[in-house]
Parts: structure tokens; sequence; C-alpha cells
């Protein structure tokens, strides 16, 4: 609806995001932006949450939209608030996050003159974001703001930046409510052909070793789908392995389970996938981590891909069925042709291939020795998994070992629940993450399973949580190494641990007190369930500061290169299996 | 399909809004993720609706060239992408303007190649002249390559457009 009430650019975004449901803006005042600043200083509806660092807006932002389903909004001035934001919109990007990302801008006029504060944001953010604005135009403003939050969250989700000069946030013009209006170009496929469903299922019922094989889009599809998984995959009976960035979207404690797959999936997930006869790949991208080796990547099976994103079909594996749609609908589709047609998974053949994976899941590939002593950070792990399984929990981490051991060994029952930076790897996005989703769920437990060094990278936070009375828990696996960096220059460059080693680390106790957060400290096994119980009871932001095993490494592993059959399973493996020259080119 | 490592050439149209920073988004797309572009040519061609056509030659494998298009195809301006090279038969036509600046015998010779490849002259002094020839891309590399050794001094080329052949519009 048109109204003719004159407003300031300024109060039209705010009108706008008020319209578009939005109740939390993470952001960082600056020239530009003093107008929106002044806009919402005057209002009570939008809460503005005010961070340490713009890095950190866009981390929150994801984590408020990734445990919410929500879009998450940032709002930053020009220059240097709109590039540290880059980090977080390509974070974004890869992992199918929306967010809306306001930046200021010097005014219309003086654009391209190099002017205090100037950036080109929408070129430096053209190859980072979904899509990008510049409004110059009073005008189009309205239009804009309804359009970024259309594009941000439809089809696959992603990062959308609308760079605002100065003069539209003060200049003057008329609200119109355009957030039901069809976009002209952009409309992603929702539901499949009729066709496709009726070949998927009966391709389903004809194999003898199936496997799902599920990501990101199955949580980004909503908690329905995630629903309608379960129900398929309970239907067929047949495996399901997840990725990074897919936990959750199916029970982890289920026995239909085999746990992660790829570079440190686990074992019975990895060969289930090698030797599948038809795999199923739902709302998942085929990356580097997952596939290993490409020529040896599944080499015996027939694939179906389900995925809203036609790009991402045949980008690096070819499939036999590609099936674009939104994951939700198309499950939906899937379980109502298979009930329709009464099919049936081929049991005996089903039977079979379930002893074959039994057989793998007797290595117990994940087992690791709790003695002495030395924490081992699995077991870490593992007792933060104990104590807080059966609360209302949260999961955030950075990037890392200890991303690896809280994917493989905290099981995650529902969706939305495990927040992690899977695509672009950035250390420092569990900390910002953390707040962000805290804020969004003030009455839950949010922990940061966190590396010392990854912390360090944003722990700048720290006071905005305390300012947000955001009580998150960052559960620090310290061993006083980039873990990872030191695993790889272990097992590739002959031990030689090139600034792989954090020196002069501060004393987190002290620092959590210092930042008036509760600081605590485990050195030894037998103080690890003390820790967390403490931790969780305190209604503070807490450090657990956990010293672990300075020399453990993460296995299972894929090396680089190397095949799904050709795993590391642990530290006996390496000797045996050499990692390829070829491998070692490879990230 | 994934076996496939041949190196095919393919003309893609796409219709697009005809707004700031849609070239850079069709361009960055193509050097981001390391496509080719053997040529690209753009203009309005709906006024009224501010729909411009890019005309892009690129190449590479069939796995490729799907992902060209797919990519192409989710960038939010995109109305349309047409690969012309597998959607039926289609023309092609690129238009080139080509200096040859030289004497006597070898400017006479230059006259001659030209009628026979119905280049026109638009700009001729004593010792110069300026061709306008348009064709498809290999006639015109002929044309050029036939010139170089008679003054060849300057080329300009429009790159390559192209559209379906028959009555349906794109």
């Amino acid at each position: 609806m048109m109204s003719d009430q004159k407003m300031n650019g300024s109060e039209i975004i705010i009108k706008a995001l008020i319209n578009e449901g939005v109740d939390t803006v993470f952001g960082y005042p600056g020239g530009a932006v003093l107008p929106i600043y002044d806009a919402i200083f005057q209002q009570n509806q939008l809460r503005h949450v005010l961070v340490r660092q713009e890095g950190g807006a866009v981390h929150m932002a994801e984590g408020y939209a990734r445990s919410t389903g929500n879009v998450g909004v940032v709002l930053v001035t020009s220059g240097p608030g709109a590039t540290n934001a880059v980090t977080g919109l390509t974070d974004a990007l890869m992992d199918s996050i929306p967010i809306v990302c306001l930046t200021g801008q010097v005014p219309t006029h003086l654009i391209g003159n190099d002017a205090f504060q100037e950036a080109d944001t929408t070129g430096i953010t053209r190859p980072c974001t979904k899509h990008n604005y510049l409004v110059k135009d009073m005008a189009d403003l309205p239009r804009v703001m309804h359009e970024a939050f259309y594009v941000a969250r439809s089809g696959r989700p992603g990062p959308v930046v609308i760079d605002l000069p100065k003069d539209i946030l003060m200049g003057e013009g008329t609200y119109e409510d355009f957030s039901s209006v069809e976009h002209r170009t952009y409309q992603p496929r929702f539901k499949a052909a009729k066709t496709e469903i009726d070949r998927a299922v009966s391709m389903i019922a004809a194999s003898k070793k199936p496997v799902f094989y599920c990501g990101g889009g199955v949580i980004n599809a909503g908690p329905k789908a995630s629903k309608s998984l379960r129900r398929l995959v309970k239907l067929t009976g047949a495996p399901i392995t997840q990725t990074l960035m897919g936990l959750g979207a199916y029970p982890g404690s289920d026995r239909q389970f085999l746990g992660m797959l790829g570079m440190h999936g686990t074992y019975e997930a990895n060969l289930a996938m090698h030797d599948a006869d038809l795999i199923v790949a739902v709302g998942a991208r085929f990356d580097d981590r997952i596939t290993g080796r490409l020529a040896d990547f599944a080499p015996n099976s027939q694939k179906i891909h389900i995925d809203i994103d036609p790009s991402s079909i045949n980008k690096n594996v070819a499939v036999d069925l590609p099936i674009v749609g939104d994951v939700g609908a198309v499950l939906d589709q899937m379980l109502r042709a298979w009930k329709a047609k009464n099919l049936k998974t081929n049991q005996k053949a089903l039977k079979a291939w379930w002893a074959e994976i039994n057989e793998w899941r007797k290595k117990d590939c994940l087992k690791y020795k709790q003695a002495g002593d030395i924490i081992k950070p699995q077991f870490a792990i593992e007792r933060l998994y104990e104590h807080t399984k059966d609360l209302d929990c949260y999961i955030t981490t950075e990037v890392g070992q200890h991303q690896m051991w809280a994917a493989q060994f905290y099981k995650f029952e529902e969706p939305n629940r495990w927040m992690t930076s899977g695509g672009l790897g950035t250390m420092g996005y569990g900390l910002p993450a953390a707040i962000g989703v805290q804020v969004a769920h003030p009455n839950s437990l949010v922990v940061d399973i966190s590396g010392e060094a990854s912390f360090l990278m944003n722990m700048q936070e720290m006071s905005t949580a305390v300012q947000y009375r955001a009580p998150v828990k960052v559960f620090v696996t310290n061993n006083q190494y980039m873990g990872m960096v030191r695993q790889w220059q272990e097992l590739l460059h002959g031990g030689r641990y090139a600034e792989s080693y954090t020196d002069a680390l501060p004393d987190l106790v002290k620092l959590a007190e210092a930042c008036h957060w509760v600081g605590l400290r485990a050195t030894k096994p037998d103080e690890v369930d003390d820790v967390i119980k403490e931790m969780i009871a305190v209604d503070k932001p807490v450090i657990a500061d956990v010293w672990v095993d300075q020399t453990e490494n993460c296995f299972p592993m894929i090396p680089s290169g190397a095949a799904h059959n050709e795993m590391l399973l642990g530290p006996e493996d390496e000797a045996e299996k050499p990692i390829s020259e070829e491998g070692m080119v490879l990230v | 399909m994934g076996l496939d490592n041949t190196i095919e050439r393919h003309t893609i149209a796409v219709l697009v809004d005809n707004e700031a920073g849609v070239l850079a988004r069709v361009i960055g797309l193509f050097s981001g993720r390391g496509y080719n572009i053997e040529s690209l040519t753009v203009a309005e061609t709906d006024p009224d609706a501010a729909i411009s056509r890019i005309t892009i030659v690129t190449t590479g494998t069939p796995m490729i060239i799907e992902q060209i298009k797919a990519q192409l195809d989710r960038l939010v301006p995109v109305h349309r992408v047409v690969d012309l090279t597998i959607e039926g038969a289609s023309v092609e036509r690129e238009l080139a303007l080509v200096k040859v600046a030289g004497k006597g015998n070898k400017r006479v010779e230059a006259l001659r190649i030209a009628d026979i490849f119905r280049a026109r002259a638009i700009d001729s002094t004593n010792e110069s002249f300026v061709f306008e020839i348009s064709g498809s891309t290999e006639k015109l590399d002929a044309f050029i390559d036939l010139m170089e050794p008679l003054g060849l001094v300057d080329v300009s080329r429009t790159g390559v457009v192209a559209i379906a052949r028959g009555k349906s519009a794109l």
C-alpha cells in the first residue's frame, strides 16, 4: 500500500525492516549511517545489537538466521565498515545463509571521488553476495528493501547487500510495501515434475545398496523438510549420512544414521558412499571435502541429486537424475509417490547391505583412549555432549580440529541447533555466531565449541555478550596450537611446525574475569565434568579453558587427493599410507 | 557426461535487465570461476522494458558449458539464458573495421580482395583504406590474414552477435 506520508530514507528503511518481520539488527555506527541510527533511536520496535567489529555483526546475524530460519540483518557504515563485513558475507554465501546487510555509502555526488570512508562496496561485494544493490534514486528505496529480503531467503538463500548513500538516508520520499510483489526475473523452481519424482522413487525401490547423502539444503528448507526426510528414510530403511552443514536434519542417535561423511567422516559413512549402488543426494553439493578424489568417488553408483540451485547439479559430479526444487517440497512429492505406488525396497538386498555396514561399524572408527593425566579433546567434547544433550542447547563452533570432533561426537537430534562455518572455514565464527543465537533464544543454552586460536580471532565480541546479557559459553579445547594446521604439517610437511604454535597466549581465565565473564579451567580429566557443570549452571558468559592433548590428531581422515576407501583411521595408518604428491597441492 | 573432456565452442544469448552493474556481474562470474570468454557483445535491445541482450561466445567441456548456463541463469537480473549452439539452428555475424595502409600494387590488391569478401571501403586516403566487413568469425579471420601482408595497421571487431533462425523469439 502506498502512503502519502513523507518520510526520510532512514525511516523508510526502518519501516521496511519492520514490515519484513525483523526484530533485531546487528551493527556498528559510523558517519555514513548516522541517519539510520537516528531513526533507530526514535523507535521501539527494532532492537539494535552493538557489535565490537563489523565482522562480528555478520557472524551474529548468521547465528541468528541459522537458528531461527529468519533473515539475519546487519547494519554497517561505509568504507571500513563494509570491508570488515566481507568475510562474513562470503561465509554466508558459501553456507547459504540468508542475510541482508545494509552498508552506508558516501553521498551520491561524492561517489567515485575517493571521499573519506568511501569504498566501492557493490564492486567489492559482488562476488561474495547473492545479489547487491546501490540505491541512487529515492524512488527505488522501498522496492529494493523488500526485494533484498525476497532474494536473500528465496531459492538457495544467501547474503544481499544494500549500499545506501547518505543523501538517500536523509532525503525525503514515500514508503510503499513491496513485500508481496512478484519479482520479475528471480523465480526459483519449487516443485519437481511428476516424471522426475516417479523415476526417483523407482530408482530407490530398485536399488540394492542405497544411501541418503544430505546437506545443509535440508536445514535451509525448514524443519518440515527434516521431518519429511526422516519419514522417507524410515520408509525405505536405507542408511543415511550427512555433511557438516546437514547435521541435525536427521537424528544423530538414530541407528540408520552412519555419522558424517567426508574428509573427517566416519569409516562406515565413507565406505557406504564408496560401495553404494544408489546415492540420493538431498540439498548437498558434492564439494571436495565430501568426494575426495573425484575419479574414484562412488564408482559403482547411480546418483539422484535434489537441489534448489541448478548450478549445484553436475558441477563436480555428474548425476543420473537431477531434480531441481525445494528439498522439502520434493521430499513430500517423493513420499506421496512412494505410498501411492505402494513401493518397497528390496528387503533381502537391504539386509545384506546393512550387514556389510555393520561390519564397518565394528571398526569403531572414532575410538580414542582417555588414559593418564592429559585430557583428550574427544573426551572433553563427549562429556560436553553428555551434560547438554537433554538440555535446550545450541552449539556453534570455530574452525579446525575441535570443529571436526564436535561434528563427530556431538549428536544433533534436531535441525537449526548446529551453527558452523562449513564452506569458507572462517576461524572466529563461533563466538559471534553464539551471541547471535543467544540473542534469538535468550533462555536456551548456547555453547561455542572452540579452539584457543580461533577464539582469539573475534574475542572482542566478549564485550557484546556482556552488554546484551547473552550468557554464551565458550568451551575452549586449548592445545596451544592451530591444531588442524599442526596436523597437516605433521602429515604433509615432515613435522616442521611452522608458525602453528601459539606462543604468548593470554590466561583465558583472567581474560574472562577482565571482560566480566566467568573463567573456568580444567587441566586433568577428572576436572572436566565439574567445569562443564559449573559452566552450565552460571548465569553469565563463561570461558571454560580445557587444556587438552597438544599432539592429538583428528581421525578418521581422507587425505587430500585420496579416495573414500583410502582413509587413515589413526596414527598407525599414517606411516603405511603416505600422502601423494597430487594430494599435497590440494587444500 | 563427466568423462567427456572435449572442448566445445558455444554461443549463448542472455537477456538481462539493463541496470547498473549487470555486465560486471556477468564478466565477474566468468573471471571468478575461470571460464573463457571468446567474445562478448552487449546492447539494449528493448528500451521500453529496459532489457539488454548479451551474446557470449565461450569454450569448455560439456559439464563446464552446463555450469556456465546454470550460473548465468541464477544471477538475479537475468531473464533468460539460451544456448544458441544447441537449441536449433542459428545465424552468427560479426563486424570488423580493418585499416590497411600502403601504396601501389598492394593498395590495388587490398581493394581486389575486399571486393571478393564483399567488404566496403568506408574511409580512404591516398595511403589507406578502412574496410567494413561482416560475416562469420572465420570469414573475418581469413580477410584479416589476407590483409596482413598488404599493410594491415589496425583492426576493430564487434564480437559475435547471434540469433535463432525461424519465426520464434528468444
